[in-house]
């Protein structure tokens, strides 16, 4: 089979500066991959470039056997590649019902005239996506919620909402931005339970960036570790945690 | 949780099917009472719902500041009014050259040169969204605007077809009562149809983020074009009406201050509101009648005025520094009518909830 994403040499320069260079990452599926770095580090501008926010400058990104370098990032979701984001992108005026309902729009496959004369044909189509919305929103605890505005929730629950809608995209790979930023140790810890769980669930092949370490560590089994655009480790939490370059890079060395 | 929705569904539906009767019997009341110079304001202000609307559909709804609606406005004026003239008008309109042979003869009724006028409009818009589009904010405006003018130059200057400054005169009254408004009531319906659809979905995501519209598998640049082209479609279908409710047209009627007009009307009614643009289209067109008084000899006690031009204009100036200093969601912001909504404020009584079974 292969893996399901595969990097070969990617590199992203901005004017004079390489924020990614040569990241060769491999994701076989059903993996949950971990991608951790200081601030910096190129961790985000790496997902912006699978995902086709930021074409390559140069490089190849294999997703599923298929070359996506360079497409735009509405047909690599229709791939089947999902996202969050670090600094949530919620579609603000727009309830948290229909902020699932949008994601679903791409695979809902109706045409402008069956949606706005609502044959039939449409509304079959339109019940099923509620239905899914709504499971999905009960998936991730916001099912009571499905009629307030998006950014009235809080915090918290504003990244499980990220997390519904990129589900209701179907996808098979999810990148997710720094989930835990923000959580409180106990929610770090059932967030972890969740991240597993909707792995299991969605049969998903999951990448996540995360500054805390408890939850990288606690689900990746294998993690890459980015300084100034370059891959400087890559292997297991043990083998990263000992790692005298990693260290450095964290930790700084006289 | 479908149950006790019926009762007041039914309800709702009552009070529509209630509204709209009584609308159409105002309709055929004011058609009867009112003196023709009346229902000329009358019939304008359908025409300026229907330019409201579509202008709302991209600002509003889609996120995109566009101000190339007075260019589409004036491609389907142009467009219907040539396609609907008899070739003995033509004849008389074209004193400097003779109107190109291919359209000499063309002679059509008001509903297809209506609907071709919509989509040829809607067809300059595709064109002009798919080279655009790549822009965004400011840039965006620019380029539409600059469009706009393009197009107000060339009907100056293509004698031949449009004959120039001299501007087409004699058009056939056809936009009565009932076509003005039937078309605004039809494009309101889409419009509601559209907006709630997936599609309407998909154009508020845009508007409300972009990069999480694009990553959601939504095609925005695809989506943009579309909303682009609907509302160039709509606002050719107002330009076309409007030519026929003038009897004449030229190339000055369409300078950039007219999209000014109807963004006056969206940013009052609402940006992003359906209710709110129809609100304040005819809100705004009544007004404009209604202070004509201001432009005349004014006493004010303590001093006379000859009579000052435009100075209705200042107040519409005022109103909209008021509205964007205190109120800047304007009337509406994003919300729309609805009975409950109605009920929420007590006009009327509310829905007879049973213990146990009420929503929320």
């Amino acid at each position: 089979m292969g893996a399901l994403l595969q990097t070969l040499d990617v590199t992203k320069r901005f004017g004079g500066l390489s924020a990614v260079t040569a990241l060769n990452m491999s994701v076989e599926s059903g993996e949950i991959v971990g991608l951790i770095g200081p601030n910096g580090a190129g961790k985000t501008t790496s997902f912006n470039l699978i995902t086709g926010v930021y074409k390559p400058t140069g490089g190849q990104i294999l997703f599923d056997g298929r070359d996506i370098t360079g497409l735009k990032p509405h047909a690599i979701t229709r791939l089947g590649v999902a996202r969050t984001f670090q600094n949530i992108r919620l579609f603000k005026d727009m309830s948290v019902l229909e902020n699932v309902l949008v994601a679903q729009h791409m695979r809902m496959g109706a045409n402008l005239f069956e949606a706005t004369l609502r044959l039939p044909s449409y509304l079959r189509k339109e019940k099923r996506i509620h239905e899914r919305a709504r499971a999905l929103l009960a998936e991730v605890g916001l099912a009571e919620h499905e009629r307030a505005r998006a950014t009235s929730l809080p915090y918290g629950k504003q990244r499980r909402l990220e997390i519904a809608r990129a589900l209701a995209t179907e996808p098979k790979l999810l990148f997710l931005d720094e989930p835990a930023a923000g959580m409180n140790p106990q929610e770090s810890v059932d967030l972890m339970e969740f991240i597993l769980k909707i792995r299991d669930q969605f049969r998903l092949t999951i990448v996540l960036i995360e500054h805390h370490m408890q939850v990288v560590m606690g689900v990746c089994k294998r993690m890459y570790v980015l300084d100034y655009g370059v891959t400087i480790a890559h292997g297991s939490p043990d083998e990263i945690r000992n790692d005298p370059k990693v260290i450095e890079a964290y930790l700084g060395v006289e | 949780m479908d149950n006790p929705r019926k009762n007041p569904m039914s309800r709702n539906a009552a009070l529509t099917l209630a509204a709209s009767i009584a609308g159409l019997g105002l309709l055929f009341v004011f058609e009867a009472t009112f003196d023709p110079f009346t229902m000329q304001i009358f019939k304008l202000c359908a025409i300026n719902v229907i330019l409201a609307l579509s202008l709302n559909l991209i600002n509003g709804f889609t996120g995109l500041f566009s101000l190339g609606h007075a260019g589409f406005m004036a491609v389907g004026a142009y467009t219907c009014a040539i396609l609907a003239m008899t070739p003995a008008q033509k004849t008389a309109n074209f004193i400097l050259q003779p109107i190109v042979p291919w359209l000499a003869d063309v002679h059509l009724p008001f509903l297809p040169a209506l609907l071709i006028a919509g989509l040829f409009a809607g067809f300059i818009g595709w064109l002009l969204g798919v080279v655009a589009l790549r822009l965004r904010d400011d840039y965006l405006a620019i380029a539409t605007l600059g469009f706009s003018e393009i197009i107000r130059v060339v009907l100056t200057n293509a004698q031949p077809i449009t004959n120039g400054s001299l501007g087409l005169k004699g058009l056939p009254r056809y936009t009565t009562m009932w076509w003005a408004w039937g078309a605004a009531i039809a494009v309101t319906v889409f419009l509601v149809l559209l907006i709630r659809s997936s599609y309407g979905r998909a154009f508020k995501s845009i508007r409300d983020n972009e990069i999480a519209a694009e990553a959601m598998g939504i095609d925005v640049f695809g989506m943009k074009v579309l909303s682009f082209t609907i509302s160039s479609f709509l606002a050719g279908i107002a330009g076309g009406l409007l030519a026929h409710y003038l009897t004449t047209i030229d190339p000055k009627q369409f300078i950039f201050l007219k999209t000014f007009d109807i963004l006056l009307i969206v940013v009052l009614g609402g940006v992003g509101s359906i209710t709110g643009s129809i609100v304040a289209a005819i809100a705004v067109t009544l007004s404009m009648e209604v202070l004509r008084f201001l432009d005349g000899p004014l006493n004010l006690g303590f001093m006379v005025t000859q009579g000052i031009p435009g100075l209705r204009m200042v107040f519409f100036s005022a109103l909209l520094m008021i509205v964007v200093i205190f109120r800047q969601q304007g009337l509406m912001g994003t919300s729309e009518f609805s009975w409950d909504a109605l009920a929420r404020i007590g006009l009327l009584p509310r829905r007879g909830a049973k213990p146990g079974t009420g929503i929320e």
